[in-house]
C-alpha cells in the first residue's frame, strides 16, 4: 500500500467520523426519549403485558396462572366465539364495500359532473361526525315500528325488516351504516389516486379507440392500485377493530348475534373477568396483525410504478 | 347527446344524495326542534311546534349542566392531547428523517406496529391504577396523545424530507444548538402539516368514544361522547333533547370543516398516491 493511499484512507475515514460526529450532535437521540417513554408506559407494556395477563384468572388485585384455559373457554362457548366469526365478517363486508362503492364513487366525481363540489362535502361529512351520534340516529332511523325507513316501505306495500332487532340482519345493518360512515375517506383516496394518473393515458387511449368501460380496466384500475392498498388496509384495521358503532346500536344484540372481539372484551371486563378479557384482546391481536401483515406484504408488491 | 347524458347523471347523483346522506341529519335537525311528544313518533316531518331553543335550554340545564361540563372536559382533553402529539410526533418524525443510524429500522417497526395493534385494555387500565392515573384526566390525555402518535410521525417523517438539509447546516455555523434549530428553524417550517394533522387528530380525539369509556369511566367528569351515551338509557322518552344534544355535538367538527377543508382532505388521503 503506498503512502497516499493510506493518508487519503485516513482522512476520509477522519472526515466519516466528524460528520457522524456532527451529525450526533445535531439530531441527538434523546429526541426520541419524551415520544419513547410514553409509547413504553402506554403501549408497549399494557401489549407484552397482555400476553401473560391472558393465561390467569385476574381480578387486578390477585393473579392466578390457568394456563390456556381463558382461550378454551373462549372458542367453546358459543357467545364468545361468535364474536371472533363476526368480527372477519363485518372487516371483510364493510372493506370490500368500501373498496367497491368508494372506486365507483370516486369515478363518478372525477367526471364532468354537475354539483360536483357539493356531492364531494356531502359524501365526505359523516366520516367527521360522532360515531355515538350516527349510531343513535339510525336506530331511530330503522326503528322496526316508527322508523322513517320501515314507514317509507310500508307506503311502497313492502314490509320492511326489523334492522337492529333481527338476529341474522343486526351485524349486516351495523355494517351498512359502517359504510356510510366511512365511505367518504374511500372515496377522497380514491379521487386523489385518480387525479394522479396522467391524463396522457387517457388521451391516448381515446385515440386508439378506447371506450369508458376499456379505459377504466386498463387504466384507471391497475393504476389507482397504490390508492386501493391504502383503503383496504385503513378499512381492514378500522373494520376488525370496530366497537363503538356496535356498542352505540345493538350493544352485540340480539342475544349475542351481532358481537365482535372488541365488544367480548367490553362484555367481559364490565363482568370482571379481567384475564378472559385480556384473552380476547390477544386473539384480536393475533386476527389483525394475522390479517393485516400478508396483505400489506402483498399490496405493495403488486404495485405498478408510473 | 353526451352533454345530457352527465346532465341526467349529475341529477341523479344529486338526488339519490339528497335521499341517502341529508335526509339523516335534517332528521336530526327536525327531532331536536320538535316538542317531546311529537319527536317520540321518530317522524321525518316539518316540526308544528317549533321548541327548538326550549330544547336547547333544557339540554344545557340538565343535571346542573353536565352537557356544558363534558364540552369543557372534552375541549381540555382534546387541546392538551393534541399539542403533546404534535411536539413529540414532530421530534420523532424528524430524527427518523434525518439521521442515518441503526435502531432506525427499530423505530420505524414500533411506529408501524402502532399503527396497526390494537391497544390491550385491561393491562393499559392495570398501568394507569399503578401509577395512580385511571380515572384522571391527565391519565386520558397521556392515552389519547400515545395512541396518535404513530400517525402524526407518518405525516411529519414524510414532510420533512421537503425541506432542505442545507438550512440545518446554516443554522449550526450560525451557532444554533439541536433544540434552537428543532424548535425555531424546522418547527415553524412544518406548519402546513401541523395544520393537517392538528384537524384531523382533533376531530378525532373529540369524537373518540372507546378511550373514555374505559379510562375514564363515571359521569362526573365524561366527555361529551359518554354524556351523549349516557343519555341515551335516560331521556328514552325525550328524543328531542336527546337529538339536541347530537346536534351540539355535531357543531364544533363541522365548524372544523368548513374551515380547514382543505387541510382535512390531505390528511386523510395522504398515502394515497404513494402507497
Amino acid at each position: 500500500m503506498s503512502a497516499a493511499t493510506e493518508v487519503r484512507a485516513a482522512r476520509r475515514r477522519r472526515t466519516a467520523a466528524r460528520t457522524s460526529l456532527t451529525q450526533r450532535a445535531t439530531y441527538p437521540s434523546w429526541f426520541y426519549l419524551p415520544a419513547g417513554v410514553l409509547y413504553l408506559i402506554f403501549f408497549a407494556i399494557p401489549t407484552f403485558a397482555s400476553f401473560y395477563f391472558s393465561l390467569t384468572r385476574w381480578t387486578l388485585f390477585d393473579v392466578e396462572f390457568i394456563g390456556l384455559e381463558n382461550y378454551v373457554q373462549f372458542f367453546s362457548e358459543p357467545q364468545l366465539s361468535r364474536g371472533f366469526t363476526n368480527t372477519l365478517v363485518y372487516g371483510f363486508v364493510t372493506s370490500g364495500a368500501k373498496v367497491v362503492l368508494g372506486l365507483a364513487l370516486a369515478v363518478l366525481l372525477t367526471s364532468q359532473l354537475i354539483g360536483r363540489g357539493y356531492l364531494r362535502s356531502v359524501v365526505f361529512f359523516p366520516v367527521l361526525v360522532s360515531t355515538i351520534g350516527v349510531g343513535i340516529t339510525f336506530t331511530a332511523l330503522l326503528d322496526p315500528f316508527d322508523g322513517v325507513v320501515n314507514t317509507m316501505l310500508a307506503a311502497f306495500g313492502i314490509d320492511g325488516p326489523g334492522w337492529f332487532t333481527d338476529p341474522n340482519m343486526a351485524l349486516l345493518t351495523i355494517a351498512a351504516v359502517d359504510v356510510w360512515k366511512g365511505l367518504g375517506i374511500a372515496t377522497l383516496i380514491y379521487i386523489a389516486g385518480i387525479v394522479a394518473i396522467p391524463q396522457e393515458y387517457f388521451e391516448a387511449a381515446r385515440v386508439d379507440g378506447a371506450g369508458r368501460w376499456q379505459q377504466f380496466r386498463s387504466i384507471t384500475l391497475p393504476l389507482v392500485q397504490p390508492a386501493t392498498a391504502t383503503v383496504i388496509i385503513l378499512s381492514l384495521i378500522g373494520g376488525l377493530r370496530s366497537f363503538d358503532l356496535i356498542w352505540a346500536t345493538t350493544g352485540g344484540g340480539p342475544g349475542f348475534t351481532s358481537d365482535v372481539i372488541g365488544s367480548v372484551i367490553y362484555k367481559q371486563y364490565q363482568a370482571g373477568f379481567y384475564g378472559l378479557s385480556t384473552a380476547g384482546n390477544v386473539i384480536l391481536f393475533l386476527v389483525v396483525t394475522g390479517i393485516m401483515v400478508p396483505i400489506s406484504i402483498l399490496l405493495n408488491r403488486k404495485a405498478v410504478e408510473l | 347527446m353526451r352533454r345530457n347524458g352527465s346532465w341526467a347523471v349529475g341529477i341523479v347523483a344529486i338526488l339519490v344524495s339528497v335521499v341517502v346522506f341529508l335526509v339523516p341529519f335534517v332528521f336530526i335537525f327536525f327531532t331536536a326542534s320538535k316538542d317531546a311528544s311529537e319527536a317520540s313518533r321518530l317522524e321525518f316531518s316539518w316540526p308544528t311546534t317549533w321548541a327548538f331553543a326550549e330544547n336547547l335550554t333544557e339540554v344545557l340545564a340538565t343535571r346542573d349542566g353536565i352537557v356544558v361540563r363534558a364540552f369543557v372536559n372534552s375541549t381540555v382533553l382534546t387541546v392538551v392531547s393534541v399539542v403533546i402529539m404534535v411536539i413529540l410526533a414532530a421530534m420523532v418524525g424528524y430524527l427518523l428523517q434525518r439521521r442515518q443510524s441503526r435502531i432506525n429500522g427499530v423505530v420505524n417497526f414500533f411506529v408501524l406496529a402502532g399503527l396497526i395493534v390494537p391497544p390491550a385494555v385491561v393491562p393499559t387500565v392495570w398501568v394507569l391504577q399503578s401509577i395512580g392515573l385511571f380515572k384522571t384526566m391527565p391519565g386520558l390525555i397521556l392515552i389519547e396523545a400515545t395512541f396518535g402518535l404513530s400517525f402524526c410521525i407518518l405525516l411529519f417523517r414524510a414532510f420533512v424530507a421537503t425541506i432542505p438539509r442545507e438550512l440545518d447546516e446554516a443554522a449550526i455555523i450560525d451557532g444554533a444548538g439541536p433544540l434552537r434549530l428543532f424548535f425555531t428553524v424546522i418547527l415553524p417550517l412544518l406548519r402546513p402539516v401541523i395544520i393537517t394533522i392538528v384537524v384531523v387528530q382533533a376531530v378525532n380525539v373529540f369524537n373518540d368514544f372507546t378511550n373514555p369509556l374505559y379510562f375514564l369511566p363515571g359521569d362526573e367528569n365524561a366527555t361529551v361522547q359518554l354524556t351523549l351515551y349516557n343519555f341515551t338509557s335516560q331521556m328514552v322518552s325525550q328524543f328531542n333533547l336527546l337529538f339536541m344534544d347530537i346536534l351540539l355535538i355535531t357543531v364544533p367538527p363541522l365548524v372544523m370543516y368548513i374551515f380547514f377543508n382543505r387541510q382535512i382532505v390531505a390528511g386523510m388521503t395522504s398515502g394515497a398516491v404513494k402507497g
